[in-house]
């Protein structure tokens, strides 16, 4: 989970490039000012992009055309503008062709306008940063003027002050720096907070002076821009024809911060787009979610409905123009021009007519309303207060809109271990040096001490931690694990809350630790042989004594603080002045004195004097690491010994730096580099300064130690060690500092076993087995090693490993064996335990997400021992169950040829509450065969039987290939979880990613589709959102299908001769979707609650739900389908019977029709809705209101308009009369009475567990605080894995599906009933009544069948 | 949208710029308001059999006794229906049925004997139903020209394109167009009460007030609005295909004549569906002491113009009384009699669900 990556100071390297590469490969970039006066065409950096930046996706001109164009690429637009366009074509149209076009204008216009606040507010802020001021040197005015940002460009100067904000990607040229070096901060990149150092590129190096631009000559060759942070690769021409290598470490990237730096000058690169920072800018991500997949077949089954109601009308309509034959009816009105048709081509014509009828049974707002409810949703999740982690000020990000829906969904968890179950907040526990363990008792019981005040403040409840100790790694059966009270309490990384605040406050800006890692008690016995140790080494140098005759014990305890001070990248800083380096204001001061003192003294003295050079003196000229490499490497010149000491007298420097001591701080790359660093200053070995070249330490008794930093092999995550090529001041000996890994995984071999090879086996095998102890207590291991080279190997490893880091193809590899090279033959020193303590609620959050039916897997880098353990502390794995641990050490693979025959239960995967007694720990090697093609089913197949899955010393291939493994396997829904870089392969792999905002950095984050602070927040976001928002989405859509599926006009056509004809004015018929009945659907779509969130929480049973997509099947989309019919066959013959053989008007008709399913449709809504806000009345009123008023106001408002209905006045005249009334009365309730019926029975019958669950909310609290207690009593014990009143037998879909066709067939015949009673008294023309009910009947009964 | 500000930085990688002196350190904790954390007030309804059972008993009662009021409204309305489309060979208008046409011009006349065994009390409506006559086909229903109608007198001589292809004739506009105009009833209906005596006594037919006022005195309007001379008025024009007078000599009152003859406007009012009826005539009441059409024969003289055998159209007259709720209709009262019935049924198989599994269910929860 670290993802250091340390800048590798190399060598003065002359580039050698097998060959030129091509122009169009490349970038050139001169100097702007050397053109100012030509500007334009001669300009050769005139092709650049400039540094003004354009986010925005339009301009004034292009939106209209370009949204529109976007807008097509959905499908449903098309088809909307399709249908809209076909009501131009005059024989076909069915409504006016104007008022046709509005919905679809109006969907477009909503999104369009949407997109353009967005870009709108895109465009504000490009302003803003367009505008900001930088300084660039004009040749004009020979000095630095303002200037914005926008008006940079390639191969500009810019001067940069300190906390000034790149505006460009800079080549460092010049810095105040006395080292040349530029710090930046580059948190807005990738949010790690440490500061990163940047050189000077090498032949401006030596400029003594301020860089003057005018004095520049050179040709800057680069990569083309892309979007690699981590790379740049060019060089510079000098007008000598010198060529220079330049490296990402000269490349300052736009958007970070300079910081302690007071001035730097740099030439532009890249600017505006090209910039690095630009180019990673990849938007936001579009998922699809399962339910709109779902979703989607179900639109495509309403086009194969409406296509065969089209048909059947066509059909229809053909027949009813046959029966006249030749002889035309008078109300069969000739086309206009007075042709006749013929009754094919009418039904052929009728059909596209149809189409256009009949364009509401595809719900076209659907999309749109989809839309904004994940909108609020989202809104409502942000604003959720349980999911503000106060000491980080931050809050849940949803990065993703619209997968909301599927957290509710889950079936798999992958998570990280590191940073996501832990706090990733290291603090040094105990240590082993040279074979001795040190328990450091005390430090123990300071950590103890926080645990308690936390407990205090938090007055949490504890439970009981105490599990039966382990005794033995090895034999995970049978043995038990201890586990350290406080793991498994709740605690926070600092001392009280308030403490906490006031760490944040200050961790929002920098990196530094929390005083639980700082303040580390030492364990007195170390810290006397510390002390013994060095005054021994002191007392040696007054004496010049060869520092070989110290006993070897003693030595390998200097050297392990020292490997532990120097072996790292930490940048050491004063907290008073945030980000000033304490170099400049601490040497200062001592630097007369130091300067004669040392008088005479060259390079490699005890505190180097760069700083002094202000002001272009050169009094020490050559101290850079390259120019002794490059004697080195050349010449190697003799060196002598006698100036390795210092002639420091010890007093000199004790009282200026104790004095500071306290107030150093530490910012490393990550957490446990500083945790062994504040663990050595515990034992006065204290870093009190870090250069590209040079290390400083200070020493009890010795003072100040200045090692000469020849290399630096950054840590990786295939080596899994990091090393320090060092020339030792006291010895001048060139020695490696080595910490790792005790066994790194996967490529090269066991480094352990390259101890064995040198070092003293007792030592090794002793600090094996601490190292065993260590990762049993869960604690991280490092092993920490020397190695002394001696000069001739140095340089032969040197030129070896500069021709890697010139080598163009290939470099990587080359780097790498190069660096294996060096870490070989090591002698082990000692090692280190560092413990990651669990986050807050880990435990509880994995049980309860366990209650919920998720699977969890915990897919880690660490070692196995280390995994486990934290596997038993957070409650992954139970004492209880039988562990199954897979480790290959040949390629056959017997467990898997094994084990399902035995298994007991391989289909587990159905039945969520099933708890096996089973868990699986496999290493990243075994996986390797695991993951291959021939065995990846019998691993799935094992893994499925197990409880929790574990997978140890995996890399992020191998975390990507299992998440991907499981989720096209076994279809199901997968959510990784992880904080690192390492984690970003799965995260985006996995239906749902979710990034922990911690310590890592962003690049999780910035993978992932919502980013959490802490990992418990998972539970709530899961349990609570995610059903929420699952529940709410499926019931919206449903209903969605259902409301546009109550065709009336359909029913109308029996009786119009399939004309085409609508009873319902063309202006309710497009509006009634879109406005009159859009309100309620959407209030209830983004507030609705089925079951609260303490209960959803209490009860992680009711997850379930969503897993089975109970709330969302495709039954449930045919049930609504046969409801909408039925509920459209009331709507439709209650007033036709009503009005049957009466002076009634097409209109005067059709308007109480559509009054009637707008209320039949919001009381539908009513039915469905779980909880009443005034929000959800207000919004049924408002709907109400809307229709009325709009009704009245448009039948009021023109006589002569709106052809054809002309419906002046009808509303008004509907209102006097009281059949209006009485038929608004009973048709809801006539066409709602099945569905009501259907839900009170199954209310009582057979009552979901969500159901149960709201039926537990209204108890009073009391009552159901022992409900739950005992619940979870039961689900917890092995007997009854869920409680006992979710076990109601839950009928079959098939079941419940006979339940409402009974209902349906029952409330049918009643009004086949009633209408047949109808017939017999209705005196006219009873065969046309017997007719029509024959028919309805007969139809009832084809969809029963159907 | 509020929440896609939350992702303005990641989604334009832009710097946010703080201001100097490191900006403020505002809390980005969210408030802590009922509406926010999604903790609003809600009245929350579970349907179980126990819960709805009072709604069920409620709609029951409610409705049928309504139901019943209903049916009994309807069955004291009058109504009286004579056929006389002519299709059988008795009938006496089977020989105007035979051979009549659009185009014939002679008038055929047809009288029709028969005896309401009931008075009439209060006003009595005379209604022409016709059957199977789709005045709502698509095409039909738009065949006319609102403005033209309202008396705009640019639409007055040219049409709109809906009424093709009856907004022309010889070159000539029509007035009123369209297919609905073109194809107004025009049969002429008389009613004569056979008195006892022998004398046939005509009985007085209301021609307005049949149709809407609005429609009336809103909608239709005449061109040249109050001008008394409709006969300029609508000079340049030319009548229907269909009709044998000009628009302008519908009527001799000059208030029910040209586009505001009230059966014409009864007329443009298309109906609902393929069988219907329209307001020809109100008999009104005289006094309170004499019934409006007392128990006695009647004959109805009607002058058949209008052709519907060709697509198996029926031709009647219905006398109708009206109540509150319009004309005779039980449909509404049964309706309501079932739903109710069904509603108390459904209520009563609700009580037993109840009282066998409702109860299991709240103590399964209490207990455990």
């Amino acid at each position: 989970t670290t993802s250091a990556s340390f800048p590798a100071i190399g060598g003065k390297k002359e580039k050698q490039r097998k060959k030129k590469p091509k122009e169009n490969k490349t970038r050139t970039v001169h100097a702007n000012i050397l053109y100012d006066n030509a500007k334009g065409e001669e300009n050769p950096n005139r092709n650049y992009a400039n540094n003004k930046i354009k986010t925005t996706k339009y301009t004034v001109l292009s939106f209209l055309p370009k949204n529109l164009f976007e807008q097509f690429h959905r499908f449903a637009n098309v088809y909307f503008v399709f249908i809209a366009l076909l009501n131009f074509v005059p024989v076909v149209n069915a409504f006016q062709p104007e008022l046709a076009l509005a919905p679809v204008v109006f969907i477009l216009s909503v999104t369009a306008i949407k997109d353009l606040w967005e870009d709108y507010r895109r465009h504000r802020s490009d302003q803003e940063i367009n505008h900001m001021d930088c300084l660039v040197y004009s040749r004009a005015e020979r000095r630095y003027v303002e200037r914005y940002w926008k008006e940079v460009r390639v191969g500009d100067f810019i001067r940069l002050r300190c906390n000034e904000i790149l505006p460009a990607d800079v080549l460092l040229l010049s810095s105040s720096d006395p080292d040349r070096l530029c710090h930046i901060e580059t948190a807005t990149l990738d949010g790690e907070t440490n500061l990163k150092q940047r050189q000077v590129v090498r032949s401006f190096f030596d400029l003594d002076c301020d860089f003057d631009p005018l004095k520049y000559n050179g040709i800057i060759e680069c990569e083309k821009p892309n979007n690699d942070l981590n790379r740049f690769r060019g060089y510079i021409i000098h007008q000598s024809g010198r060529r220079d290598a330049l490296y990402k470490e000269n490349l300052l990237l736009r958007g970070c911060t300079i910081r302690n730096t007071e001035e730097a000058v740099g030439i532009v690169i890249y600017a505006g787009h090209e910039t690095k920072a630009m180019l990673n800018n990849n938007g936001p991500r579009y998922k699809r979610s399962k339910l709109e997949r779902q979703m989607n077949v179900h639109v495509f089954w309403c086009v194969i409905i409406l296509l065969v109601m089209c048909l059947f009308a066509a059909v229809g309509h053909g027949l009813w123009m046959f029966q006249y034959g030749d002889k035309r009816p008078v109300f069969d009105v000739l086309s206009p021009e007075g042709t006749d048709l013929s009754p094919i081509m009418s039904a052929i014509y009728l059909f596209l007519t149809m189409i256009i009828v009949f364009q509401v049974l595809i719900p076209i707002s659907l999309f749109v309303s989809i839309e904004i409810v994940k909108i609020c949703q989202v809104y409502f999740i942000h604003q959720d207060m349980d999911l503000y982690d106060e000491e980080t000020d931050s809050h849940l990000q949803c990065r993703a809109l619209n997968i909301t829906e599927d957290l509710g969904q889950m079936q798999y968890i992958f998570s990280d271990k590191t940073g996501t179950l832990t706090e990733n907040k290291m603090v040094f526990r105990r240590c082993t040096v040279a074979g001795v363990e040190y328990s450091h008792d005390a430090n123990a019981r300071r950590l103890a001490m926080y645990q308690e005040m936390d407990s205090e403040e938090e007055d949490c409840t504890s439970h009981s931690g105490t599990l039966p100790r382990r005794d033995s790694v090895t034999s995970h059966q049978s043995a038990r694990v201890v586990l350290r009270s406080q793991s498994t309490k709740s605690h926070r990384r600092t001392g009280s809350r308030a403490e906490a605040k006031r760490a944040s406050i200050l961790s929002k800006h920098t990196a530094f630790s929390s005083p639980m890692e700082k303040d580390i008690t030492p364990d007195p016995q170390l810290l006397d042989k510390v002390n013994e140790c060095s005054s021994q080494m002191d007392f040696m140098r007054f004496h010049s004594q060869p520092m070989s005759q110290l006993p070897s014990d003693l030595a390998d305890i200097i050297d392990f603080f020292i490997a532990l001070t120097i072996c790292n990248t930490v940048v050491v800083s004063s907290p008073n002045q945030p980000r000033q380096k304490v170099k400049l204001t601490s040497t200062k001061s001592i630097q007369s004195n130091l300067l004669r003192v040392n008088k005479g003294s060259s390079s490699s003295s005890l505190i180097t004097n760069r700083s002094s050079n202000r002001g272009c003196s050169s009094l020490l000229s050559s101290p850079s690491a390259e120019s002794t490499l490059t004697k080195l490497d050349e010449e190697q010149p003799p060196r002598g010994l006698e100036h390795s000491f210092g002639p420091v007298p010890p007093c000199y420097n004790g009282k200026a730096w104790n004095l500071e001591d306290g107030e150093l701080r530490y910012e490393a790359e990550s957490p446990d580099e500083a945790a062994l660093v504040y663990a050595a200053r515990a034992y006065k070995c204290s870093l009190v300064g870090r250069l590209p070249d040079q290390v400083t330490v200070e020493l009890p008794h010795l003072g100040k130690l200045s090692f000469e930093l020849l290399h630096t092999l950054g840590f990786d995550s295939t080596r899994k060690r990091m090393s320090v090529v060092v020339r030792h001041p006291l010895t001048d000996q060139i020695t490696v500092y080595t910490k790792g890994a005790d066994s790194s995984g996967t490529t090269c071999a066991n480094s352990l076993k390259i101890f064995i090879l040198v070092s003293f086996i007792k030592i090794v095998s002793r600090t094996q087995n601490y190292l065993n102890l260590y990762a049993a207590d869960g604690l991280r291991t490092l092993c920490i090693a020397k190695k002394i080279l001696s000069k001739e190997q140095y340089a032969c490893w040197l030129q070896h490993h500069l021709q890697a880091e010139t080598a163009i193809q290939g470099r990587e590899e080359l780097l790498f064996d190069s660096a294996l090279r060096l870490e070989t033959n090591l002698q082990l020193l000692g090692a280190t335990g560092i413990e990651d303590r669990l986050q807050d609620g880990v435990p509880e959050t994995i049980a309860s997400l366990r209650m919920a039916g998720l699977q969890i897997w915990v897919l880690t880098g660490d070692k196995q021992e280390t995994a486990v353990n934290i596997a038993y502390a957070c409650k992954l794995l139970d004492p209880e169950e039988e562990i199954l641990t897979l480790n290959a050490f040949h390629s056959n693979f017997a467990p898997f040829e094994i084990y399902p025959s035995s298994s007991p239960s391989s289909s587990s995967h159905t039945t969520p509450f099933t708890v096996l007694r089973l868990g699986l720990v496999i290493d990243g090697r075994t996986l390797a065969y695991a993951l291959d093609k021939s065995l990846e089913d019998k691993f799935l197949a094992v893994a499925r039987s197990c409880r929790s899955v574990l997978c140890c010393r995996s890399t992020p291939l191998q975390k990507s290939m299992v998440v991907k493994l499981v989720r096209n396997k076994l279809k199901v829904m997968t959510l990784a979880i992880g904080d690192g870089a390492n984690d970003v392969s799965m995260i985006q792999v996995a239906d749902v990613g979710v990034g922990i905002s911690g310590q890592e950095g962003m690049q999780a984050v910035m993978a992932s589709d919502f980013a959490l602070p802490r990992f418990r927040y998972l539970q709530k976001l899961l349990l609570v959102h995610g059903h929420w928002c699952y529940s709410r989405l499926a019931n919206m859509i449903l209903y969605f299908f259902y409301k546009n599926a109550v065709t009336l006009i359909f029913w109308y056509q029996f009786y119009c001769g399939f004309s085409g004809s609508a009873m319902i004015d063309q202006w309710y018929l497009i509006f009634f979707n879109l406005m009159f009945s859009a309100f309620p659907q959407l209030i209830t779509g983004t507030l609705d609650k089925d079951v609260s969130a303490e209960t959803l929480q209490q009860l992680p049973q009711l997850y379930v739900n969503g897993q089975n997509s109970e709330e969302y099947k495709p039954y449930m989309f045919w049930m609504n389908m046969i409801d909408a019919f039925y509920q459209s066959l009331v709507c439709f013959f209650i007033p036709y019977f009503a009005y049957a053989d009466s002076d009634v008007d097409l209109f005067t008709w059709g308007t109480p029709i559509t009054t009637l399913a707008l209320f039949t449709i919001l009381v539908h809504l009513g039915i469905e809705t779980k909880t009443w806000t005034w929000m959800n009345w207000l919004s049924i009123a408002f709907s109400t209101a809307l229709f009325f008023t709009v009704a009245l106001c448009y039948n009021a408002s023109c006589p002569t308009c709106y052809t054809p209905s002309n419906p002046y006045w009808t509303m008004q005249r509907l209102l006097q009369d009281p059949l209006f009334y009485l038929l608004c009365v009973i048709t809801p309730v006539a066409a709602l009475l099945p569905r009501y019926f259907y839900r009170a029975c199954q209310g009582t019958l057979f009552p979901s567990p969500v159901q149960v669950g709201r039926q537990l909310d209204k108890l009073p609290t009391e009552t159901r605080r022992n409900i739950l207690s005992l619940s979870r009593v039961k689900a917890g014990s092995a007997l009854s894995p869920k409680p006992p009143f979710l076990s109601l037998s839950k009928p079959s879909p098939k079941v419940m599906m006979l339940c409402v066709v009974c209902v349906c067939v029952c409330v049918c015949v009643c009004v086949c009933v009633c209408v047949r009673v109808c017939v017999c008294v209705c005196p006219v023309n009873p065969q046309n009544c017997v007719f029509v009910c024959e028919f309805l009947y007969g139809l009832n009964k084809r969809d029963i069948t159907c | 949208m509020m929440a896609s500000s939350y992702n303005a930085k990641d989604e334009d990688g832009h710097i946010t710029v703080s201001g100097p002196g490191g900006g403020t350190l505002r809390s980005k904790k969210p408030e802590n308001t009922a509406f926010k954390q999604q903790r609003l007030p809600a009245w929350q309804p579970i349907l179980t059999a126990g819960t709805v059972l009072p709604a069920f008993f409620i709609i029951g009662l409610l409705f049928i006794p309504i139901g019943i009021g209903l049916f009994v409204t309807s069955n004291n309305i009058k109504e009286f229906e004579v056929d006389y489309t002519g299709v059988d060979m008795s009938s006496p208008c089977f020989n105007c049925s035979q051979n009549f046409s659009w185009n014939s011009t002679k008038p055929c006349t047809c009288t029709i004997p028969f005896y309401l065994d009931q008075p009439y009390e209060s006003n009595v409506y005379v209604y022409y139903g016709l059957s199977n006559f789709y005045q709502n086909h698509r095409r039909y229903v738009k065949s006319r020209d609102d403005s033209q109608l309202n008396g705009d007198v640019n639409s007055l001589m040219s049409p709109s394109k809906e009424c093709e292809p009856y907004a022309f004739h010889e070159n000539k506009p029509i007035a009123p167009c369209g297919a609905i105009a073109n194809s107004m009833f025009n049969d002429t209906l008389e009613l004569f009460y056979n008195d006892p005596n022998g004398t046939r006594i005509p009985i007085p037919l209301n021609t307005t007030g049949i149709a809407w006022w609005t429609d009336k005195h809103v909608k239709f309007g005449n061109p040249g609005g109050n001008n008394p001379n409709l006969t300029a008025a609508f000079q340049g024009t030319t009548k229907p295909v269909n009709w044998r007078r000009p628009v302008y000599e519908l009527d001799a009152d000059p208030g029910n004549n040209g586009f505001i003859n009230e059966d014409f406007i009864v007329w443009m009012r298309t109906a609902a569906l393929p069988t219907f009826r329209k307001l020809y005539r109100i008999i009104n009441k005289k006094s309170s002491m004499v019934p409006t059409l007392p128990r006695g024969n009647y004959t109805l003289e009607v002058v058949y113009n209008y052709p519907v055998r060709s697509f198996e159209g029926r031709k009647r007259v219905i006398l109708s009384t009206i109540s509150w709720m319009g004309g005779k209709n039980p449909f509404l009262g049964i309706a309501y009699i079932t739903v109710g019935s069904v509603c108390f049924f459904l209520g009563v198989v609700l009580l037993i669900i109840h009282h066998k599994c409702g109860n299991r269910n709240n103590s399964a929860d209490i207990s455990n």
